[in-house]
């Protein structure tokens, strides 16, 4: 097991460099020139682009560019953006709130789609299952932007059961909405995996077994069933934090959340290479970390599953 | 020896007659509204500053109204544009190039540092200085020994006596005063030469408000301002201070203020600009703003150079558009179709130039000199297109203008789509446009010659299509070394003319401001620069 994670730990390393590399190239083939866009209309000064250019290395080949931004990373520094601001300043500002954020979001997936796929599959083809399906499809065909905007408007604005923004400091009560919001897609397909799992779990030799032994069903279905059916959803649940992280740029966008993926949105349309790259650096990063949990995760799920 | 005293009265004067020619209403410097809570924190919108707050380094609007905030110049601007005396007493010349500047007394930064001559000095010099690197360093270029590619100080600034300092200009300039309530021109305190950066972190400033506490401005999230109880000035707040809140979306600060979270907002989204006139009724703004809007036709493209065939056809492709129906369908009455190169609350701004009829809609006329150009050369099937940025909301218009010419001319005309503004400014600069471009300017302090110079003489920084003209330039000069405003006023408009007959902006349309209050506030008066004038707002 401990062998198992060193080893998963070591295939990071390459990979972030390939990240990193190739993301930076990216934001470097953007068009245009980033500080001359800062200005807008107004240009300042001829001489004052040129110096701000040489400050941050834009007059140096790509591969000069790349290099500085690495070298700082190992001394742990992530560089600055265009506003003078330490990028570590920022990704210490703005990633608690989004991990804040993405937590949320998945308990509210979490226990509300395996609850509703759950009863779903027990009682396949009742109404339950039914509306379930029906709404499931519904939040799957609306993009995100979508939802976020009518519940803004109805539940934030109209009703006012929420605070249609996030307030300074971003405040766990204030994060609800948007974290609903972001959990809708997911919950959808949450529903609908658990939904087949149980269905297929439930017609499993071993759980005929379990009733024939006499087991009630308060104990089969929560032990046999359910357990058994998570695997597929906690795979899912993997996956699903790199859509939640993308979720987040546009939640955050509506709902003012001050977090990674408003910053992220706006320093690409900046073109600030050090912070793009940083930023999604550390989101590959976490992705890679939850994953190699969600692989964790298995073995205990699933006693068959070892590690070595 | 009479000394001629370019004074408050004069703009004043000027700026109101223009409000009356145009019908533009706004209240007076008289609150009308119940007095309010002196204690009272009004919230309106804002956004992230893109620099630390140093005067000279803040061209941007974000930092701009916070800049504004925190500290007061010689003048300072009421609602109308007109000037009023901030920090100074009296600015005055014999020949509008050697300018004194007197200070009033005891006037004091937040530290308890007095503000000397010394003040400004230092800062406008800190700002003008190449190395220094600041984004407002050219709004002192015409300051006797100013350099644009070396350091060196500003000669033209020598301090007489702690209040009294004198100002050599390159060249006459009338309306120089109306300067000097740009943010560029603000004071500085001896504190923040010692350590700038950590100072635009926590500035300290001489203006209406102060920073709430040390680190009021927490990063992308909001700024905290409180009154100053020292400032003693034309802009003396009725209310106990200011937030600003950072939006990223105009949508989302909308949202929050129909949900009763935000005082003030100074930008309505494009998505209810047919509804929140309707939603807020007379707690709605929607007045003209010190924006222009046109699109540049470049002199380096055939069929489009400077000459009888190039302005054949701009002024074909100018009368061909139907400005009333777009700013009506498009831009639900928010913008004004334009009558000239200025803004309705710039004072000189007119609707009589002489060669106003090519911005009216005649189909038959553009397509009269269309033909004469034809007859000069013909311009084939080659598709015309104007270039904008993607990233700014300008899809609509575009599209409409450009089926506007298609139709009226009979040519094909598209919009052409840049990702971002930086795309599209790369093309410019380097000459490699294709067709037509957007150009939208801003006016930095309420003076005609804003307006005209940073654009159309030859080399300005903002003149990207290589416009030139002798005849423009010497009228330009002539109004900056004008003995009066009226004079000034007179021949920036011939000015104009000559920019109606060559065209380098097809003008278009001045933009509105659209703003709305909560009934949480009174006395909501927007200013000319489409900021709202805070200290004014009474709450509770």
């Amino acid at each position: 097991m401990l062998w198992y994670t060193g080893k998963r730990l070591l295939q990071v390393i390459p990979v972030l460099l390939g990240a990193t590399f190739l993301i930076y190239f990216m934001v470097f083939a953007m068009p245009g020139d980033p500080i001359a866009a800062l200005y807008g209309d107004r240009p300042p000064a001829p001489g004052v682009i040129e110096q701000i250019r040489e400050q941050y290395h834009l007059n140096d080949p790509f591969i000069v560019q790349y290099f500085y931004y690495l070298a700082g990373i190992f001394q742990g520094d992530f560089g600055v953006t265009y506003s003078g601001q330490s990028v570590n300043d920022v990704l210490a500002r703005t990633f608690p709130v989004t991990i804040r954020l993405a937590l949320l979001a998945i308990f509210f997936e979490m226990v509300a789609g395996i609850f509703v796929g759950l009863v779903s599959g027990l009682r396949k083809g009742g109404i339950f299952d039914a509306t379930g399906l029906g709404v499931s499809l519904v939040l799957i065909s609306l993009p995100i932007f979508v939802i976020g905007f009518v519940a803004q408007y109805f539940l934030g604005i109209q009703l006012g059961w929420f605070s249609p923004t996030v307030g300074a400091g971003a405040p766990l009560e204030d994060l609800i909405l948007p974290a609903l919001v972001l959990a809708s897609i997911s919950f959808a397909q949450i529903v609908r995996l658990t939904r087949s799992s149980v269905i297929e779990t439930s017609g499993l030799d071993f759980v005929r077994t379990a009733y024939s032994k006499g087991l009630t069903r308060r104990r089969i279905v929560p032990v046999h069933i359910l357990r058994n059916s998570l695997i597929p959803v906690v795979t899912y649940l993997g996956t699903d934090f790199g859509t939640l992280l993308v979720g987040a740029t546009v939640t955050e966008g509506i709902f003012n959340v001050p977090g990674v993926g408003r910053t992220l949105y706006q320093a690409i349309l900046r073109g600030e290479g050090p912070t793009v790259v940083s930023f999604v650096t550390i989101m590959v990063l976490l992705y890679l970390v939850v994953n190699l949990l969600v692989d964790l995760l298995y073995a205990v799920l699933d006693p068959r599953i070892r590690y070595a | 020896m009479k000394i001629k005293r370019y004074g408050v009265a004069a703009f004043a004067l000027a700026a109101a007659g223009a409000l009356v020619l145009t019908g533009c209403t706004t209240g007076g410097a008289e609150p009308t509204a119940p007095a309010g809570d002196p204690e009272a924190i009004i919230t309106t919108n804002g956004s992230e500053p893109q620099n630390p707050l140093i005067p000279t380094n803040t061209t941007e609007t974000g930092g701009g109204k916070i800049v504004t905030s925190l500290f007061a110049g010689l003048v300072s601007y009421d609602a109308e544009g007109a000037i009023e005396f901030d920090v100074a007493e009296s600015i005055e010349s014999e020949d509008s190039q050697h300018w004194t500047v007197t200070l009033k007394e005891g006037q004091t930064f937040t530290d308890g540092t007095p503000v000397t001559a010394d003040s400004f000095v230092d800062a406008w010099n800190y700002g003008a200085l190449y190395s220094n690197a600041q984004s407002a360093s050219y709004f002192f270029d015409n300051i006797e020994g100013f350099s644009y590619t070396e350091d060196s100080e500003l000669t033209g600034l020598n301090v007489v006596d702690e209040r009294t300092f004198t100002v050599d200009l390159v060249a006459p300039e009338a309306d120089w005063p109306l300067r000097l309530g740009y943010t560029a021109y603000f004071p500085l305190p001896e504190v923040a030469f010692e350590d700038i950066e950590a100072f635009g972190q926590n500035p300290v400033g001489n203006g209406p408000y102060m920073f709430a506490a040390e680190d009021a401005w927490t990063h992308e999230e909001k700024i905290d301002l409180v009154k100053n109880p020292d400032y003693d000035g034309v802009r003396t707040p009725v209310n106990g201070g200011l937030t600003i809140v950072f939006y990223t979306s105009q949508d989302t600060a909308y949202a929050d203020l129909q949900a009763g979270n935000l005082d003030v907002l100074d930008a309505v989204p494009d998505s209810a600009l047919a509804t929140f006139e309707e939603e807020f009724g007379d707690r709605a703004v929607n007045q003209p703003a010190a924006i222009f809007q046109g699109f540049n036709m470049p002199f380096y493209l055939e069929h489009w150079g400077d000459d009888e065939e190039g302005d054949l056809r701009r002024a074909a492709l100018s009368m061909a558009i139907n400005r009333d129906e777009i700013t009506d369908v498009i831009f639900q009455g928010t913008r004004q179709p334009a009558s000239d190169y200025t803004s309705p609350v710039i004072a000189g701004w007119t609707d009589s130039l002489e060669g106003a009829e090519v911005l009216e809609y005649n189909p038959e006329e553009a397509q009269a000199k269309w033909a004469e150009a034809e007859a000069i050369a013909p311009y084939g099937d080659t598709v015309l297109d104007i270039a904008y940025n993607a990233d700014g909301g300008h899809q609509a218009w575009v599209d409409a203008v450009a089926n506007s010419i298609a139709n009226t001319l009979g040519i094909e005309a598209v919009g052409k789509p840049y990702p971002t503004f930086a795309a599209s400014l790369d093309d410019r600069e380097n000459e490699k446009l294709t067709g037509g471009v957007r150009a939208g300017w801003q006016g930095d302090y309420p003076s005609m010659y804003n307006f005209l110079a940073p654009l159309y003489r030859t080399g300005a920084g903002s003149n990207y299509e290589g416009y030139s003209s002798e005849e423009f330039e010497k009228l330009l000069d002539d109004g900056a070394q004008a003995s009066s405003v009226e004079d000034a006023t007179a021949l920036w408009q011939q000015a104009q003319e000559v920019l109606l007959t060559d065209l380098p902006t097809i003008p278009l349309w001045y933009s509105n401001v659209t703003g709305a209050s909560a009934d949480t506030v009174d006395n909501v008066v927007f200013g000319w620069d489409s900021v709202p004038l805070y200290t004014e707002i009474t709450k509770g």
